[in-house]
């Protein structure tokens, strides 16, 4: 046999078709407000939020190595940065938003120095403590209602539009575009040279150091990035729900147990695991919808045997078995033999 | 009967394929030496026979004519096989004692105890409550000669036992050996440096690219010979 | 002397607390793993002794002689059944193969229990307490429980130090391979170290249940508290383990004293500020390999 040359691919048949695919979606999306009830269109904007921070727990778990189990100190501080930057300062909403983000980063850089003090598991533990501590310090503050927690004023919601039906739709575009720009983003950014670095550490801890990868900077990277993403989706979150109490906007169970276990039922390590995981768990809700605690039972009674039996979860065994790969983050060696 | 007997063994870490059907017998009381350059295969073949890695079939590997090459390392050493790992490896968060004990937890009884390894290497008596990491290289050595003894093996398994020593260290630990066969125990030792081997055993088998290429006694084996059966050339 | 009595309350929760981080301290030592849902299993036992004393109508501390071996067993399966397929150098699939444990075993708490808070009775000795001068009364109970966990934390110790499994632990937890060439049966060894874990989970529990109502909810909580006793105490060392407790405990209740409502985070605070100057604990172990 002689290998006469080869070519690098980075695109297959499959992504090209996935591509096309997602455009399809996109168009659907956009065209949903003019053919779906509001029901589906809240329902859409939660699948946004949550494929958001599903890709964002991905980038730091599968990828960088930061098992957190406390991305919900940031969407927190997203649900309060967003209230005290339009109740208590009076800033426009949609102006509020990036600045609420901005803030959520610079509060995220402090916590990064402590959580950072810690390795693998006890990091995790540690990111917990700190969305506790946050948690505490918002149920102390009277001016936001304390424990019982606040409503978002009425003015706040009419600065957006005074006509209901344009203000969900600001809502849903908004969201949607969020959900959908963060795969990008991510998606993007893997296949950047810093994305290239963090897939390197993933596969050898050991041997991206000895290439010269800076490895505490990129985790940083994707730490903060992860944090800027989980506070944007704290920001939604008050404009959907209106009201916000600490117990919720801290929630271990909404912002980290069910977006654990969107990654890892949909598959770690991949940009398309994320958004088969938040498929699969919108699908498994609405089934489980009248059983009460028995649908946490069964989700995370299912995560643990992903775990365990199909690590790479379902996007795992769908690529393992068809070679597909929608978003192409790697490259490959095709020879053309002659 | 042979103590031990590997027949037509074979062994790979993965893919890569380290042993190619080694056969060898050892009786009871014998001393044999395993020689051969780096990569030849003999800390595989010591790895395959006390279980770290797996031999193909089960009969592959006999001792006392019983089938253990399907065996767990935790089973093969209540046998009466006990490995010198290569490297010392002494548990770091243990003392000298402690690490002595450990070689007794698979409770087999005989003539050694913690007594008779500290005659047998006073300097360990010497620092039984230090933590192993603090000791040398050779003191080292030494505890795992004497953790492995005290597990009272019928076959003492060494894995280079004088890599990265002073000379006169690799003396003192050599002048071991006659101890330890006095008591009975049948030793295979494998050792990069031949005349060492050749002075301590009664046999040697030479390994060239995982199979054997020589065997016989050390008086017996000429000097051109080893060196084809040891280098190829 | 309200400040005195307010350090040695704290100082005697401090005693829970550390009984508390022992059981995840020692699953750590041995297997490196950090098992989240230690909190849900402290809770899980106090719910255990609610359907002894339910069933044979015993008071709690005689319903430690069922609950203990009970979950001696449970830890035993629960490492043999499903954490020993977890083990390996990926940190993940033990993390979150515990944090589903943690949300299935609330939430089945939840079905079978409801939300409602309850508590173990024990009414002579909740009462009953020792005065010492005008202000300052020391409770038979918090003293009780502090002692039990001494006791239990200095049979941990002995266990880790002066017996073969102990020794056969530490080899384990340096150099699992090695070990095995030795007889030690890793499975098992793990398996025994997650019963014992338990176990002591257990006691820990029951005597939670004495002092405090509970409900299905509070296990996190509780494993955070454990967690950042093994931190400020230093990792390696249970007599830290109980000092790092009696810090917390007394962190707590200084802030519970300015402000009920402070507790909590007085302790949260303590412990990252242990995390900010002395990132390796109060008092490490001089020898960590």
């Amino acid at each position: 046999m002689i290998i006469g040359s080869y070519r690098v691919e980075r695109s297959t048949r499959a992504s090209r078709a996935g591509f096309a695919a997602m455009l399809a979606v996109i168009v659907a999306l956009i065209s949903v407000p003019a053919w779906a009830g509001r029901a589906e269109m809240r329902l859409l904007i939660e699948v946004s939020y949550y494929l958001a921070l599903a890709q964002a727990w991905n980038l730091l778990a599968g990828y960088a190595g930061l098992v957190s189990v406390g991305q919900q100190a940031f969407v927190g501080l997203g649900c309060y940065g967003f209230i005290i930057a339009t109740a208590f300062l009076q800033i426009p909403p949609l102006v509020a938003i990036p600045l609420t983000v901005v803030a959520v980063g610079l509060i995220a850089i402090p916590t990064a120095f402590l959580a950072f003090r810690l390795r693998g598991a006890h990091f995790a533990i540690g990111t917990w403590v700190l969305a506790e501590v946050l948690r505490l310090i918002f149920t102390l503050v009277q001016a936001f209602g304390a424990g019982t927690g606040m409503s978002l004023p009425i003015h706040v919601v009419l600065d957006i539009s005074e006509n209901r039906v344009i203000r969900e739709l600001i809502l849903y575009y908004v969201s949607v575009a969020i959900g959908i720009a963060t795969v990008l983003l991510v998606f993007l950014w893997l296949r950047s040279r810093e994305g290239l670095a963090l897939t390197a550490i993933r596969d050898s801890e050991a041997a991206s150091g000895s290439v010269g990868i800076n490895q505490q900077r990129t985790k940083l990277t994707v730490y903060l990035i992860a944090a800027l993403i989980a506070g944007l989706v704290g920001a939604l979150v008050v404009l959907e729900k209106l009201r916000i109490t600490p117990d919720a906007a801290f929630s271990v169970t909404d912002w980290s147990a069910n977006v654990i276990f969107i990654v890892i039922i949909g598959g770690i390590g991949s940009v398309e695991g994320p958004i088969v995981g938040t498929l699969v768990f919108f699908v498994l809700r609405s089934l489980l919808a009248d059983y009460g605690a028995w649908y946490l039972i069964t989700l995370g009674a299912i995560a643990i045997i992903v775990m365990l039996k199909a690590p790479r979860g379902v996007w795992g065994l769908i690529g393992s078995r068809y070679d597909v790969h929608l978003f192409p983050v790697q490259r490959r060696v095709r020879l053309n033999l002659d | 009967m042979n103590l031990l007997q590997t027949e037509d063994l074979v062994a790979s870490y993965g893919d890569f394929q380290a042993l190619f059907g080694v056969s060898l017998a050892i009786e009871q009381g014998e001393t044999v030496a395993i020689i051969g350059a780096n990569g030849a295969g003999k800390s595989t073949l010591l790895r395959t026979i006390c279980g770290l890695l797996r031999s193909r079939h089960p009969t592959d590997v006999r001792f006392d004519g019983k089938p253990i090459g399907s065996l767990e390392p935790e089973q093969i050493i209540a046998l009466g096989i006990a490995m010198v790992p290569e490297g010392r490896r002494p548990f770091p968060s243990l003392n000298v004692e402690d690490n002595l004990r450990m070689g007794a937890y698979c409770g087999r009884i005989g003539p050694w105890t913690l007594e008779r390894i500290y005659t047998l290497f006073p300097n360990l008596a010497e620092r039984r409550l230090a933590m192993s990491p603090t000791l040398s290289g050779g003191q080292q050595q030494m505890l795992a000669i004497g953790r492995a003894l005290m597990a009272n093996p019928k076959l003492l398994l060494c894995d280079e036992l004088s890599l990265g020593l002073a000379p006169i260290v690799i003396r003192d630990i050599y002048a071991a050996m006659p101890g330890i066969r006095d008591e009975g125990t049948t030793i295979l030792i494998v050792e990069q440096d031949i005349q060492r081997a050749l002075r301590a055993a009664n046999r040697v088998y030479c390994m060239q690219k995982g199979r054997v290429t020589l065997q016989g006694r050390p008086s017996a084996l000429s000097r051109d010979q080893i060196k084809l059966a040891y280098f190829g050339v | 002397m309200y400040w005195i009595n307010t350090i040695i309350q704290g100082a005697l929760v401090g005693g829970l607390y550390a009984l508390f981080a022992t059981g995840l301290s020692l699953m750590f030592g041995v297997m490196r793993i950090i098992n989240l849902a230690h909190g849900d299993f402290i809770v899980l036992s106090a719910y255990l002794a609610v359907v002894v004393i339910n069933c044979i109508g015993v008071n709690p501390l005689v319903a430690l002689a069922v609950v203990v071996p009970l979950m001696f067993g449970v830890g035993y399966l629960l490492q043999r059944g499903l954490l020993n397929f977890t083990m390996g150098s990926d940190i993940l699939p033990p993390l979150l193969v515990t944090f589903g444990l943690s949300v299935v075993i609330q939430n089945v708490l939840l079905e079978l229990f409801s939300a409602d808070s309850r508590r173990l009775q024990l009414p002579w000795l909740e009462t009953a307490s020792v005065r010492i001068g005008d202000q300052l009364a020391i409770g038979l109970m918090p003293t009780s429980v502090f002692v039990v966990a001494v006791i239990v934390i200095g049979g941990i110790e002995f266990m880790l130090y002066r017996t073969d499994l102990g020794r056969a632990f530490r080899a384990t937890s340096d150099d699992p391979d090695t070990a095995r060439l030795y007889g030690v049966n890793n499975r098992n060894i793990y398996a025994l170290a997650t019963a014992i874990a338990l176990a002591v989970v257990s006691i820990a529990g029951v005597l939670f249940g004495i002092r405090t109502i509970f409900d299905p909810t509070i296990g996190p909580a509780r494993l955070l508290y454990a967690f950042e006793v093994v931190i400020i105490g230093g990792l390696g060392s249970l007599w830290g383990t109980l000092a790092g407790g009696i810090i917390l405990g007394v962190a707590q209740a200084i802030g519970a004293a300015f402000d009920p409502s402070w507790d909590t985070l007085a302790g949260h605070v303590v412990f990252l500020v242990v995390l900010l100057f002395r990132p390796r604990g109060l008092f490490p172990k001089t020898f960590d390999p």
